[in-house]
């Protein structure tokens, strides 16, 4: 059986594709084989960051009006064994998903994967409540800012009301938080909410915590995911929250300030 | 964070405790509405068009809520009735 997580957040831009890149990849690299489908129909972007863009041929709603079969529209990633790619189409059509036909390749690809990572689109139109519809488990990215914080609670009642589990009346979704764009440097001034506070507010399980990081720009421009950049403190902190959703125990970590010299702390800099 | 900074009071809540309360107030608020019933907004519209048959208010006059207990739900209305001319 398939498990089906849902990358989701309410609020755009704050690290969707991106996490789902890099976990769909870490879960991969752990053996395990694995799709991710991009939901963001007329806006995709997950093929950028799995740098695929040019391998484009059929995209999920071509599989699901049935103009071409998975098998045409999955792209194999070339870096990663047991990782593939439904990328979303660029329609303008949002009416492009139904239930049915996204049902229909959710369990065909059941058969085949033993992960499906949903890439949400933003907002909580139609687009997000598909992706969230069949999820077993959902990874709730959140910024530690006001709005994201906001946007995610209100993503996790969707989750607990709307998607196919909660009509069911079947186990709720796994809940997962993953916090993103963190930086130690300002919750130690009492700038930004601390992983404390988030977890305050919204009272679930925390996933992780991804310090802000020049290596995620980077590996976009280049379209890898940032997991692969062993050498960063993002690609690592991600690979440990892939270890975390297996069911493995890691420690917190990146979340303590750089000591500065003393001339430069006092010199501001 | 520069020297200066430090001579700066030390008494005002810094900001990222001011979200946290924010949040925490707004949060609580949004999921106290999350459980009420889709046809809450349409019946409020409807009650108040009832009362305005016979008493001239505006939509503001009139509060509904409803609030769930375990076992129990009460739907709480208030309407201000304009003064006796």
């Amino acid at each position: 059986m398939a498990k089906i997580i849902v990358v989701t957040s309410g609020k755009g831009g704050v690290g969707k594709t991106t996490s789902s890149a890099a976990i769909g990849t870490g879960i991969a690299l752990k053996g395990h084989k694995t799709v991710i489908i991009d939901f963001d129909v007329g806006l995709r972007n997950l093929d950028l960051i799995m740098g695929c863009e040019r391998r484009v041929v059929y995209d999920f709603v071509n599989v699901i009006n049935k103009e071409a079969t998975l098998s045409q529209a999955l792209i194999k990633d070339k870096r990663t064994k047991d990782l593939f790619i439904l990328p979303a189409s660029q329609t303008r059509d949002k009416d492009a998903l139904t239930i049915e036909g996204v049902q229909e390749v959710l369990e065909e690809l059941a058969k085949e994967f033993e992960y499906i990572i949903c890439d949400s689109p933003a907002g909580i139109e139609k687009g997000a409540q598909m992706a969230l519809y069949f999820a077993d488990a959902a990874i709730v990215v959140t910024n530690p800012e006001v709005s994201s914080v906001r946007d995610s609670d209100r993503i996790l009642g969707i989750l607990q009301s709307k998607s196919k589990r909660a009509e069911d009346g079947k186990a709720p979704i796994e809940e997962h938080l993953l916090l993103t764009r963190y930086h130690p440097g300002r919750v130690a001034l009492g700038e930004m909410l601390s992983v404390s506070d988030v977890e305050d507010i919204l009272a679930i399980p925390l996933l992780g915590v991804i310090p802000e990081s020049e290596a995620v720009l980077k590996a976009s421009n280049q379209g890898t995911p940032v997991i692969l950049d062993t050498a960063s403190e993002a690609g690592l902190a991600y690979m440990d929250a892939v270890d975390r959703l297996m069911g493995e125990e890691r420690p917190l970590r990146f979340l303590e300030v750089q000591k500065k010299g003393f001339i430069k702390r006092l010199l501001g800099g | 964070m520069g020297i200066f900074d430090y001579f700066k009071s030390k008494s005002a809540p810094s900001s990222a405790s001011v979200a946290k309360d924010r949040l925490q107030i707004i949060v609580a608020h949004e999921r106290s509405k999350r459980h009420q019933p889709d046809y809450l907004p349409q019946m409020q519209q409807e009650i108040i068009d009832v009362i305005r048959k016979y008493v001239n208010i505006g939509s503001e006059d009139v509060q509904i809520q409803l609030d769930n207990t375990d076992d129990c739900s009460i739907l709480e209305l208030n309407v201000t009735l304009p003064e006796q001319n």
